[in-house]
Formats: C-alpha cells, structure tokens, sequence
C-alpha cells in the first residue's frame, strides 16, 4: 500500500537579488537594484511572453517567477490538473500590497491593486499559468517551517489529494523578500520528501 | 489513523445573531441582518447596507475579557470560538491536546485603518500598538493565548474560503492523532478596507443582496466568526449522552479554477471539481446530498458559475439549496466557519435555511432555492460550499451516521 | 477624435501596466477584450478608474462596460458623447 512517499525533484530560492534552481545560480543582479527591477530582469530571462505578468504584485511576481523556474524545462504535465497542488506560506500575508492599495484609496481606490490584496492570489496565478487544478493552501508564520510544510504535505499525498505539488515560502515585505519553493512528485526522484532534505535543499 | 472526524458542537457570531441560537431564531422569522452602518465609520455609510454584529468594540471585549483596544477581527473570533467550545461539554480545555486553525483575510486592518488615520493627520500622533497585530497570523494567537489552547495554531488565507479550509486542516490534525481536538473556522471584521476595495470591483448591492435570482446585482458585505470543535473517535465515545456530536465532517476538497483572480470560469470547474472530490471522500452520491448550503454571494459571476457546476453535478435530481448570506452577508474570512456552524446543525436538527428576497429563478438554471425555514427533517448529508478570489473552492460534507 | 485616441492609448497602457504594448500598437478599431489586446474583467474596472481620474466620467453600471469599451474608438465617441452633454 502506497505510504505517502513522496520526492523532491526541484528547488528555486530566489534572495539578494539572485536566483538558484537546485543550488545552480541562473541570474544574479546588482545588489541596489530595486526589486522590481529584479523582478523585470528575472522575468525576461526564465520566461517572457506573459504580459499579464506586469500586473501582478511583488509577492505574485515572486511566487510565479520561481514556478516558472522550475516548471519551464520540467513540467508536471503528466500528472492529472486537479492531482497538482500549492501549499505556500509566508510571514507577512500580503501586507506589502495591502499599504499599497491603502494609499491609492485616498485618491481613487485601484481595483487592480485590491485584487492582490489577498496571499492567495499567488497561486492563483501559478495555477493560472500551468493549469493547475489541485488543492491550494496558504498559511502565515513567523518563520518558513520544514517540519511543519512535511507533515502537512506527506498527509496530502497519503489521502491521495495530490500527485505532485509547489510547496514553500514565499515572501516579501517593502524590499526584503525571500522565496524558498520546491516541486515535489509522488515519483521520479532520489531526494526523499522530508524536514531535513526540505532544508537542506533550501540552503543556500 | 483511520478516525472519522466529529463535529461535537460549534458557535458563531455574526449580524444576525451574537450566538447560534439567535442566528436561527432570524432565520425562522425570516429576518435578514442588511443595516446602515452603525459601527464602521465610511463614505458610504449611505450607500452600501452591510450586516454587523451588533455590538460596540467595548461590548465585545465586555464578553469576552479581552481589551477593546485589539482588533474586532479578534473580539469576535473568541466570541464564536468560547461559544464553540462550551457548546460540547468537553469541559476543561487543558485536559485535552487542542489545536486552534482559524482563517481570516483581514486581520487587523480595522486597527490599522484608525493608525493610519491618527497618523495622517499628524505625524506624532498615530499608535503603532495599533498595527502589531496587523498581521492575519497575530489574531489566531491572540484568540489562542486567550483561550489556553498550545498545541497548535495556524492560520489560514485563502480569501472566503479560508475558514472551509481550515476545518480541511483541522480534520487532517485530527486524523493524523497530532491533536485530540481542533476548533477550526474563521472570523473577519468589517473594515473599509474591503467596502472600499469591494466597491471598486463594482459588485456591492445597493439594496438587501438576492442571492440566486436573476435580478440580482452584488454581494453585501457582513463581518462575524464561525467555528466548529471537531474530534476523534475515541473522544466522540467518550462523550456524555447529553453531549452527542452533531454529525461527522465526512467529506472535504479543495480544488482551484484556475481561471481569473477574482472571476470564476463560467461553467464553475473548480467549484464542480471541488464538490465531487468531496462527494467521492465522503462516498456518497450527488442525489444522496439532502441540502446544500450555497457559497450564493449574489454576483452575477458567482452564482451563474456555482449553478451551473451544481447543474451539472447534479442533474437531474437537485437538492434543497440555499445562501444564507443572503441574511448574514458575505462574511469573507469567516464566511466558511460560520455556514459550517450552520450546515452541522442542519445535519443534527433536520433544518433547512431559506433564502431571503428570493423572487426570480435565474433563467439558465433548472432550480431555485428553498425560500422558507424548516426543521426537523431527516438529512442525511448536508454540503457547504466556499468559493474565494484566487479561484480557492472549497466544499465540505456533513453526515449524520458513523461510516459503515 | 484623433488626439483624443491618442492621449487614451498612453493612458490605456501606463494605467493598465501593459509593459510589452507601445500606445502606437493599439488600433484605433482593434478589440480591446479577448482575443484583441487581451484584457479582462480587472482592466475594465480600471478604465473606469481611467475615466473618472482624467475626464471626471462617472460610470456606474459596470454593465455598460463591454459596450463602451469595445475599442478605442468607442471610448472616444463615448467621452465625447459626454463631455458635450454637461
């Protein structure tokens, strides 16, 4: 009987204005460089061609860049839509964009800004862009928390809710940001789903 | 491992009652909660009825013996969740392993609002106290240090169907045996930060929403908590026959539409995805579901989405449906928790809600909702659906009987 | 008509953040929606926004939307319409 095995068969970490997929530096940028510039130069290289990518908030910037860089040469389009899942977190939900939306509401309120109001529009547009149609989760905390991301997943993948998912952190706060995301599979892999490969993964 | 997962009772507080049995009283005399704003101060004070819990920041910290200076969010949160927890007889809440999941989306914007406010006009005068417990995750701990619960807390956003998920979650802890007991829902309060952004959307009614009816124009906006306590096996044997479980939460999914970010697709895939994963956990079919209790916002996208998923999942045999929202309001963060309150009870005392301002079957669909209050029905299976921005659906199905 | 289209297609693509699309690129006639410039319901809400902020245009059934937002060319007759009519 299946025991909720699952693996990790890739890792982006996206901080300092630098990008690694599986420990490998792909981009890195002036370390003053403003992170929508980041974001920019991030986007033109691991993608382009998503012009509704510019409309996004930092934090769905950040959390779909990261997808993008671990599904663009291996994708999970062999597993079902609805079997693909998101499990993310974060510290500051979407606060950053909450102030944001805040100020314009003095003038005329932005409806494209409130829309990002939300942590989990993030996913949204992850599943947006790959299709995806499984569970999603959003959860806030104090700190990205290997242990507890492992167990709530490996219980995902025991009652079959998923064949494969994004998991991670994904965060930003004014210009400090972080993103740690793994994409994991029922199969297909060496790095065994857990705590200590999570972080060991995410080390950077 | 294989534990069902009980609902041993719950408690909710909301603009059309300060506890489950004033909710129901409103709705067996048909009486909606849509008011003038009375405690949110707005521009549109005017424009938009909302549904508020009718209680002053003081009354809430009067009841709940938290300071009035904390968020709302947190006021009404301990209101509903103390509510929850006397409901089920458990008795003293340190003899048990407790976990507390509770979904919001607003967190403490109310208090942030009135920083901001103080801090605009000047500089020295705004009181960062105020926006600490900005941060969604803070209200969860607030309610929990309050409530004496350590084991585990964690908070859920995934906008209204944050507080559905976080009964997922919380029937994952149980079946896990990482907990004995989870009190899982949600809570939000009404801030102008959501009329506001609501507004720009273009989808609040002027006038009492009518969820379901071809005429209808929006949503109206309402704020409250809602929780259930739910439990193992072993602790729903162990509880007193005065004390009987409601129902079992016997089946649940998540499902994302993978559309728009505020739009659901027109023929409602996440919605239809989420509704028969969650028939298939339970294992049951759609014509064994006795009620559903709809996500019903009253948008023209919502309800032209969900109807149809439902059309589809169910035709041709469509259960009783309904919205309360259409007397509580869209609670957003807490709307889940608090329609799961309701739809456990409807399990346990046969009820079925009705659905204010009902006058106009929409025309693409082949049902209406159920638009008169009864109880003592038999109902088998009642479902809940929860359907947020980000395309987050969620459904959940309530049952009477043990699993055979 | 004509300077008036212009200044919206540079107000279209600065409120709108459409970073890849130079105003120039707009047709005058071409879809705004869909399968034209590819906006959606979010863009629409924020024409509206547009609207107000620059022309002091209140809109406020959002029903009327996909009509007047067909084109750029129907934005203009439509500021136009209304301009003349205070």
């Amino acid at each position: 009987m299946y025991n909720g095995e699952a693996y990790i068969t890739g890792t982006c970490v996206v901080r300092n204005n630098r990008i690694y997929r599986d420990g490998v530096l792909l981009l890195e940028t002036p370390q003053e460089q403003e992170l929508t510039d980041f974001l920019r130069a991030g986007y033109d290289q691991v993608s382009g061609q998503y012009p509704k990518f510019h409309k996004m908030d930092p934090l769905s910037k950040l959390g779909w860049l990261a997808a993008e860089v671990l599904l663009k040469d291996a994708p999970l389009n062999s597993y079902p839509p609805e079997s693909v899942g998101l499990i993310l977190a974060n510290k500051s939900a979407s606060l950053d964009t909450d102030l944001r939306y805040f100020d314009t509401v003095k003038d005329i309120a932005s409806p494209a800004l409130f829309v990002y109001t939300l942590s989990n529009i993030v996913m949204g547009e992850i599943s947006i862009r790959h299709g995806f149609k499984g569970e999603n989760a959003f959860f806030t905390a104090d700190a990205f928390d290997p242990g507890f991301m492992a167990g709530y997943i490996s219980q995902l993948f025991l009652e079959n809710a998923v064949s494969a998912c994004l998991c991670g952190w994904v965060e930003v706060m004014g210009p400090v940001y972080e993103v740690i995301m793994y994409k994991v599979e029922r199969s297909g892999g060496e790095l065994v789903f857990n705590a200590d490969n999570l972080q060991k993964a995410g080390s950077i | 491992m294989h534990s069902d997962v009980w609902i041993a009772g719950g408690g909710v507080i909301c603009g059309i009652g300060n506890n489950l049995s004033e909710c129901l009283t409103a709705f067996e005399r048909m009486e909606p909660g849509m008011a003038h704003m009375e405690y949110l101060h707005s521009v549109h004070r005017h424009t938009f009825p909302v549904v508020e819990v009718k209680a002053s920041n003081a009354t809430l910290a009067g009841w709940t013996g938290m300071s009035e200076k904390i968020s709302r969010t947190a006021l009404l949160s301990r209101v509903a969740a103390q509510e929850a927890w006397n409901s089920t007889g458990l008795g003293d809440i340190s003899q048990y392993r407790v976990g507390f999941v509770s979904a919001n989306t607003v967190g403490g914007m109310d208090k942030t609002e009135d920083f901001f406010a103080d801090y605009l006009q000047d500089p020295s005068k705004g009181h960062l106290s105020q926006v600490v417990h900005h941060e969604c995750g803070a209200i969860t701990e607030l309610v929990a240090d309050a409530m004496g619960i350590r084991h585990h807390m964690s908070t859920i956003s995934t906008a209204c169907s944050s507080s559905a998920n976080a009964l997922m979650y919380g029937a994952r802890l149980i079946k896990n045996n990482m907990v004995d007991v989870v009190i899982a829902g949600g809570t939000d309060a009404l801030t102008r930060f959501t009329l506001n952004g609501f507004n720009t959307l273009m989808i609040l009614d002027p006038a009492a929403c009518r969820p379901f009816d071809d005429t209808r124009t929006g949503l109206n906006l309402g704020e409250g908590a809602g929780y259930v306590v739910l439990i193992s096996d072993a602790l729903a044997a162990e509880l007193p026959a005065s004390h009987q479980p409601w129902c079992r939460l016997s089946g649940y999914a998540n499902a994302n539409d993978a559309y728009h970010q505020t739009a659901s697709s027109p023929d409602g895939t996440g919605n239809f995805l989420a509704m028969q994963s969650a028939l298939e956990m339970s294992g049951i079919k759609p014509e064994d579901i006795d009620y559903i209790n709809l996500h019903g916002t009253g948008t023209q996208n919502n309800d032209s989405a969900e109807g149809s998923a439902i059309a589809r999942l169910f035709a041709p045999h469509y259960p009783p449906v309904s919205s309360t929202k259409s007397f509580t309001g869209h609670t957003l963060g807490a709307s889940g928790g608090i329609e799961a309150v309701f739809s456990a009870w409807a399990v346990k005392e046969g009820v079925i809600y009705p659905n204010a301002n009902f006058s106009k079957q929409m025309k693409e669909l082949p049902f209406s909702p159920v638009t008169k209050f009864s109880a003592g029905r038999q109902l088998q299976h009642v479902m809940s659906n929860s359907f947020g921005f980000g395309g987050n659906c969620s459904s959940l199905v309530f049952s009477k009987n043990a699993q055979s | 008509m004509e300077k008036l289209m212009a200044a919206l297609k540079a107000q279209i693509v600065e409120q709108l953040n459409l970073q890849e699309v130079k105003p120039e690129d707009i047709g005058d006639d071409q879809p705004l929606f869909k399968d034209g410039l590819g906006l959606d319901s979010i863009d629409a809400l924020e024409i509206i926004v547009l609207l107000q902020q620059h022309y002091g245009i209140r809109i406020a059934n959002p029903e009327q939307g996909p009509e007047i937002f067909h084109s750029v060319r129907t934005i203009a007759e439509f500021i136009t319409a209304h301009q003349t009519a205070k």
